[in-house]
């Protein structure tokens, strides 16, 4: 077991170097110049321009400025934003949160009505509702999630006045950050109400983030059942008078569900994804806003670092669920 | 060789005649099995329909798509109180009749998807069956650049791509083809890693085939069914991307009629005029819809493994 974790993290340093190398010559590759950002409109002399430049290293050849930026990576420095004159790495605490929670509700939504739909789906194969579930998971796969945010949106706030339009909670509620997730924090507060408020903003972006890993893990339960169903040992375990119960929770459910868990923790970078656009629409502030941001205004060092923070996130639980796979299947661990 | 005696002609028309006849029997065949599927039928139809209204756009759109009826502005759709006939599913906010922006929307993101595809599929072939022939060190190489673009959220990615090239539909394209290359690759690699060690590709080594030969006449044309299939998929993630690369305003620009950009335009009057938003996303979730359903079609009727009974 040990072999295969070294293993699988041998593989992920030269991907992780490719990432950095990437983060680093894309925004020296993007148009436009730092200093002349961070002078505003008032513009700028070549003088201090030229100081500018070398205060924030980008004067120097680029193996240096590269070398900087590693062992800042090393260090938790991925420099500072030219926008709020934050340091990134901070930023980012602070929004992470915000993504996360959201990112964990819509998982959450989706493991749990996407494994039962596709079970149901596989044992009734070929019934009106095996076609109907089918159906409507091909909708939420085929769905552009900016355009469902809109609709809820006129539906549910505009038309039925049940959900607010923008934000984590309302502006009435105001308590001390303890955990950055909204729902354990407006539940410590005491505050009357801030919980509630809490769900109501939280329900439709989380809704809209797992409309795709929804459908995507209902599809994947559905055929891995499916090929399981066929196999020897389950035809065994109903042939010696299982209940029907036994057979598909106990024999065949186990063994489908290991490609699912591989298929949620693909999902991951989807939700990543999805965060930008969900969070764009209900004016979420996460990390998918704060890039979307930030490349619209060239905030250089945030756009760096946010990528490099993003895919790290995305490396390393892609490295836990290799791992899990390896756990829950001997076959791969022993190849 | 250039002396072939009528016997040996013969053969060769005969032998033509029969591969032709193979290859009619596989299209039956193929034909039999997607169209069990009826849902790919119906998705076939639809993506028809659509090549046919962004072939004759201009034909079919009541009103030019950019212009702008001064004492029209944000018309309900007829069956709606204030809607007019001469606007179907009414017009935006600066008065352009909405049904034409869409039917001229076909074009492009027809075009996109085939753009695309065209692009991540030529280059991942390439990639992928040099990866996998090659393997050692060229092959961990090629591996190596995919997982790093694989490490970033597709939309992350294309998004500071088409920052770097600057906004617009064409750098849109390119950048969701970088983007989606790696599954090509990656697939490319699977199968010739498959093929490559099958005997009729010893045996044509055997007989003197070149490299480019093996790799490209001898082991490719085995290994496209999952690329078709994948195609179809990427086809459709193509389109939604640059939908949402428009939506973020850095996919096509206005007043382009693309179908996500229209829906950014509309962002600010959603609680106002639900038609702006709900007609230019009910076009991508349909056109996304029929390429998803004649993708299910093609796996079931290329994929032997699920082809029983």
């Amino acid at each position: 077991m040990l072999r295969f974790l070294l293993g699988r993290l041998g593989l992920l340093i030269p991907t992780f170097i490719g990432v950095t190398l990437v983060s680093f010559a894309f925004i020296r590759l993007l148009p436009g110049d730092p200093a002349e950002l961070l002078a505003g409109e008032r513009g700028i002399t070549p003088e201090r321009r030229a100081e500018v430049l070398s205060q924030l290293g980008f004067d120097k050849p680029y193996w240096q400025q590269y070398l900087d930026y590693i062992f800042g990576i090393f260090q938790g420095d991925l420099g500072i934003s030219f926008v709020s004159k934050k340091p990134v790495l901070d930023e980012f605490m602070t929004l992470f949160p915000a993504t996360a929670e959201l990112a964990i509700c819509a998982i959450i939504i989706a493991v749990s009505i996407g494994i039962p739909a596709g079970i149901f789906a596989a044992v009734k194969r070929g019934s009106i509702a095996d076609q109907a579930i089918m159906g409507t998971a091909l909708v939420g796969y085929s769905m552009p999630i900016f355009w469902w945010g809109l609709l809820l949106i006129i539906f549910f706030s505009g038309i039925l006045g049940w959900t607010p339009v923008s934000g984590r909670i309302s502006l009435m509620f105001f308590f001390p950050q303890v955990t950055g997730f909204m729902l354990i924090d407006s539940l410590l507060s005491g505050e009357k109400g801030a919980f509630l408020s809490a769900v109501r903003h939280l329900i439709l972006p989380s809704i809209v983030l797992a409309t795709i890993p929804l459908a995507v893990i209902a599809r994947q339960t559905r055929s891995a059942m499916l090929e399981v169903l066929g196999e020897d040992y389950v035809r065994t375990a109903r042939a010696k008078g299982l209940p029907p119960r036994a057979v598909i929770g106990l024999h065949a459910l186990r063994n489908a569900l290991i490609p699912v868990v591989t298929t949620i923790g693909l999902q991951v970078g989807v939700l990543l994804a999805g965060a930008i656009l969900t969070e764009t629409i209900f004016s979420w502030p996460g990390i998918g806003k704060w890039l979307v941001d930030s490349i619209s205004r060239r905030d250089y060092l945030v756009v760096q670092g946010g990528l490099l923070l993003i895919a790290g996130i995305i490396m390393l639980v892609n490295l836990v669920v290799d791992v899990l796979y390896g756990l829950i299947n001997p076959r791969i661990r022993h190849n | 060789m250039t002396n072939t005696s009528p016997a040996t002609k013969a053969d060769t028309s005969k032998l033509e005649t029969e591969s032709r006849n193979a290859t009619k029997a596989q299209l039956a065949e193929f034909w039999y099995y997607f169209s069990q599927n009826k849902g790919a039928v119906v998705g076939l139809v639809v993506f028809a329909l659509l090549v046919l209204t962004a072939i004759f756009a201009p034909l079919l759109a009541p009103h030019d798509p950019d212009f702008q009826y001064r004492d029209s502005f944000l018309v309900p759709p007829f069956w709606e109180e204030g809607g007019k006939a001469a606007f179907l599913l009414g017009t935006d906010a600066v008065g352009r009749d909405i049904l034409s922006r869409l039917i001229f929307g076909a074009r492009l993101s027809l075009l996109v998807g085939v753009m695309v595809v065209t692009i991540a599929l030529t280059g991942g072939i390439v990639v992928g069956v040099v990866a996998g022939y090659m393997r050692g060190a060229v092959d961990t190489f090629i591996m190596r650049i995919m997982d790093i673009i694989l490490a970033f959220p597709s939309l992350l990615l294309a998004l500071v791509l088409v920052a770097i090239l600057g906004p617009g539909l064409i750098n849109a394209m390119i950048a969701i083809a970088i983007v989606l290359q790696p599954h090509f690759v990656r697939l490319t690699r699977a199968a010739v890693l498959t093929e490559r060690s099958r005997d009729y590709v010893v045996a044509a080594k055997v007989a003197g085939a070149g490299h480019m030969r093996l790799m490209f006449k001898t082991i490719l044309p085995n290994c496209l069914a999952p690329l078709i299939v994948q195609a179809t998929l990427s086809f459709s993630n193509a389109i939604l991307d640059a939908a949402a690369l428009g939506f973020l305003g850095m996919g096509a620009q206005p007043p382009t009629p693309e179908w996500g950009t229209m829906l950014a335009e509309a962002r600010e009057f959603i609680l106002r005029a639900w038609w702006v938003v709900t007609f230019p996303g009910l076009a991508i979730l349909i056109t996304v819809l029929a390429i998803n359903l004649v993708g299910d079609g093609l796996r079931d009727a290329l994929d032997p493994k699920l082809k029983r009974s």
